[in-house]
């Protein structure tokens, strides 16, 4: 049997790049924008926080300020994605690209730029292996809640993690409330589903789709932060981020453009993610574990079949996602 | 003050090289009920929209309670209490009609307190409406109130209608008429744009007329008659009457034998259907939009599966063959030809990013042996259908899409025409279409009836269908209601059965 203690703060803590990167992207197709550039926004997120915080250690030598240590990797993640999203939002909104190739292509984009920088810091730090750890860093991203050790299994499973995993559990949970509850997520929504009847309500169509988009990939782009700085321990090293990106869009499916469902959903596929650690296979039999990594990606196309099939219109995707608004057209 | 609401003072619209609107001047006063009149491409719908802030004039003032103000946004209008609504219905499917009608409002999202504003505005005017339903669920009319409901919500005091009657039911669009009356009452100044000449006449104080972007004229109502605005509004006098003759020679041709159809969810959308559609006769087909002429139609076009039931064509020399289980392509071979105009116009039928030559090819790409196509057949037959119906193209090598309406109607129906058909299909041929189309378009109806074929015509607007048809079979939710005699029925029987299933209740 797996032991539950230990598996659950894995998989929330191999969830929580998911969350954010699925929180980021459902806030970006409310409004129609389907920004399939999420794991180069994400790539970027990371390695900007790391350029940040890999200054920030050299410049001081040691003795890092806490504040300081979080706040600088933190604010360059945040530009880093800002910037990619204004690029889409440039690119889709205002040049009226397709969305599709564009998404495309800035993952392209941000994986090559996450590498590059990546692979001169490494130079830089002049290591042995090709990585570079920001271990002093990592330690405060990395700091858990007080009571953690102290209070056995529930310090393990609720109290165990850093800042920013809370952060994106709480960002999730305003998300959805603002998408429920108040004039903007109503305003979101339409634009979304409508951008014509939007227009004609006198809601600012570019307006919500530049703020949403490039909300959405600021908060993707802490998902990359967390992976470093936290999940990874601060070692950055060149394509380990893997199909994180991916997964999250999947994510946004799954969870049927719910932010708050997207929480449990991001957690579930966590587990999924790293299962196949825990089943017992044995040596002879690693291809067993190849099919177990296959389980997110299987668990997604079964929610796309059965959402389709129940075909209530609340859990179809926004209506207009994909197409790109311009008012002049009939 | 003054007692205009609106005036514009010489306000011009170009699009390109096209002017949408040349230089007109209007007035709508307070509390009355104003009709504009017009053909398709008159602009009419230009001219609201710059009224509602959808578009900006290129020169020209415009008013407001005698004020001249510069609208820039659908915003700006609704700061000036005007609001329109659209022929198209601008509301969000998965949005409660709450919802939708607080859509682009500030302040905090209060839906207790604009639900109990809504029924008291549908309680002032005599509105039926659910402030929790969802739009997806809702019939045509039903949307419909939402719009208005919401622009009212807005406090707008001049309302832009456009083309408001054009999917509702005789019963519908009076009561639509009730709450205009209402609201005129109310001392609301209401524009209604509209094709349908008796409602012009039913409805509204004055009527303003344009032509090809140019303002023409302005008639009382109470002095005028139909004749004299389809004259202003066409330029040259047209005859208003379609010409029924008595059918020739009619022999069964089509024979629909306890017809169902069912849809992908096993729901009844055609249900034991019966009737017999004879040669030399146009048989019309009424119903309220959606229960079911779409799927007939289709059903014996060999597009839609048939559940249960036959139909049975005859040929010529007296030979019965079953349509049931053959494929579109053998039936259309067979000679019955379909041409149905979907709402948005384009979709079944022609294909919008194609010239007119190319989209004559759709049909005739298959003759011939060799592996090319013959394109000189189908370019004769285009300059062939421009000719005769007169359908304003820059040339033949224009895409579809390009075209307005009516012409793109003209083309759709030229083409099925010259492949002389023994059974022709139509449904609402002339939708959104003006006067002068529509009559171009009838007349080729009759023609086709006249030559022998069968017709049959699904139409939408019951006085047409009483005065082409011969025979009219009403649907209701998929069910025939009865058949009636098209010189002897009257509107309100029909509109009555349309709403009966199975004809119960009919006394």
């Amino acid at each position: 049997m797996i032991d539950l203690v230990a598996f659950i703060p894995r998989a929330i803590q191999q969830g929580i790049p998911l969350l954010f990167g699925s929180t980021g992207e459902t806030i970006t197709e409310k409004s129609g924008n389907l920004n399939l550039g999420i794991p180069g926004v994400m790539y970027v997120g990371g390695i900007c926080g790391v350029i940040g915080s890999f200054n920030y250690e050299q410049a001081c030598g040691g003795n890092l300020n806490g504040f300081l240590a979080i706040f600088i990797p933190i604010i360059c993640s945040l530009v880093g994605s800002l910037l990619m999203g204004l690029l889409y939002c440039f690119l889709t909104v205002s040049l009226r690209a397709n969305q599709n190739v564009t998404g495309l292509a800035m993952t392209t984009f941000g994986v090559g730029i996450g590498n590059f920088f990546g692979g001169s810091l490494i130079k830089l730090a002049g290591a042995d292996v090709p990585s570079i750890a920001l271990t002093k860093t990592s330690k405060f991203f990395k700091t858990a809640l007080p009571g953690a050790a102290s209070t056995g299994w529930f310090g393990k499973i609720f109290l165990s993690y850093g800042f920013l995993a809370y952060t994106a559990v709480i960002i999730a949970l305003v998300t959805s409330y603002i998408f429920k509850h108040t004039r903007m997520g109503l305003h979101l929504r339409s634009v979304g589903e409508s951008p014509a009847t939007a227009d004609a309500a006198g809601i600012n169509v570019t307006k919500y789709k530049y703020f949403s988009t490039c909300l959405g990939c600021m908060i993707a782009g802490l998902g990359g932060l967390y992976y470093v700085m936290d999940y990874a321990s601060g070692v950055w090293s060149n394509d380990t981020f893997g199909d994180r990106g991916w997964l999250a869009i999947a994510l946004v499916i799954f969870s049927i453009w719910k932010p708050d469902w997207g929480i449990l959903a991001s957690f579930l596929f966590g587990g999924l993610y790293i299962l196949y650690l825990y089943i017992p296979t044995g040596m002879d039999h690693m291809e067993v574990k190849e099919l177990y990594k296959m389980l997110p990606y299987i668990v997604t196309m079964v929610v796309l079949v059965i959402t389709s099939m129940r075909n209530k219109r609340e859990n179809q995707p926004p209506e207009s996602l994909g197409t790109n608004y311009f008012r002049e057209e009939r | 003050m003054s007692e205009n609401a609106v005036s514009f003072k010489n306000v011009t619209k170009t699009f390109g090289e096209l002017k949408a609107i040349n230089n007109v001047s209007l007035d709508v006063k307070k509390g009355e009920i104003l009709s504009l009149l017009g053909e398709n491409g008159s602009g009419k719908t230009t001219l609201m929209n710059m009224l509602s802030g959808i578009y900006f004039p290129d020169a020209g003032h415009i008013f407001i309670n005698g004020k001249e103000e510069v609208i820039r946004s659908p915003k700006d209008a609704f700061d000036l209490g005007i609001g329109m609504v659209h022929q198209h219905f601008k509301l969000i499917d998965v949005l409660t009609t709450t919802e939708n009608i607080v859509l682009g409002l500030k302040g905090k999202l209060n839906l207790k307190e604009a639900e109990k504003k809504i029924m008291s505005i549908a309680e002032k005017y005599g509105f039926d409406i659910d402030p929790n339903k969802k739009v997806y669920d809702m019939s045509v009319s039903e949307k419909q109130t939402v719009e208005i409901v919401k622009v009212l919500f807005r406090g707008a005091d001049i309302l832009i209608l456009d083309e408001p009657t054009a999917v509702l039911t005789p019963q519908e669009t009076e009561k639509l008429f009730k709450v205009m009356r209402n609201m005129k009452k109310d001392g609301k100044s209401i524009i209604i744009i509209t094709h349908k000449l008796n409602e012009v006449k039913e409805i509204s104080d004055r009527v303003a007329i344009l032509r090809k972007g140019e303002f023409i004229g302005m008639m009382i109502t109470a002095e005028s008659d139909e004749q004299q605005m389809t004259d202003m509004m066409v330029g040259h006098s047209v005859k208003l009457n379609i010409e029924r003759k008595e059918p020739q020679d009619s022999k069964p041709r089509i024979e629909v034998k306890n017809l169902s159809v069912k849809d992908s969810q096993g729901v009844y959308k055609i249900k034991d259907v019966s009737f017999t559609a004879e040669s030399g006769e146009v048989l019309g087909i009424a119903g309220i939009s959606g229960c079911g002429q779409k799927e007939l139609l289709e059903a014996i076009a060999g597009l839609e599966k048939i559940d249960s039931g036959d139909v049975l064509f005859t040929e010529d020399n007296g030979t019965k063959t079953s349509l049931k289980g053959k494929s579109p392509r053998a039936v259309s071979d067979l000679g019955i030809s379909l041409s149905f105009v979907p709402e948005d116009r384009l979709g079944m039928g022609l294909v919008g990013n194609m010239s007119l030559v190319g989209n004559m090819m759709l049909r005739s790409y298959r003759k011939g042996a060799s592996p090319f196509v013959d394109r000189k057949a189908p370019r004769k037959l285009a300059e062939k259908v421009v000719t005769d119906l007169d359908v304003m193209t820059p040339s033949v090598d224009t895409p579809v899409r390009r075209l307005s309406g009516g012409n793109v109607q003209k083309v759709l129906l030229g083409r099925e025409i010259a492949t002389k058909p023994k059974v022709l299909m139509t449904a609402y041929a002339v939708r959104g279409l003006d006067i002068n189309s529509s009559y171009t378009i009838y007349d080729l109806i009759n023609k086709e009836k006249e030559s022998g074929t069968a017709v049959i015509f699904v139409g939408e607007d019951l006085d047409v269908l009483l005065q082409i048809s011969d025979r009219i079979l009403v649907l209701c939710d998929g069910e025939v209601s009865g058949i009636v005699d098209g010189r002897k029925a009257d509107k309100n029987t029909v509109g009555l059965m349309m709403t009966k299933k199975g004809g119960e209740n009919n006394e």
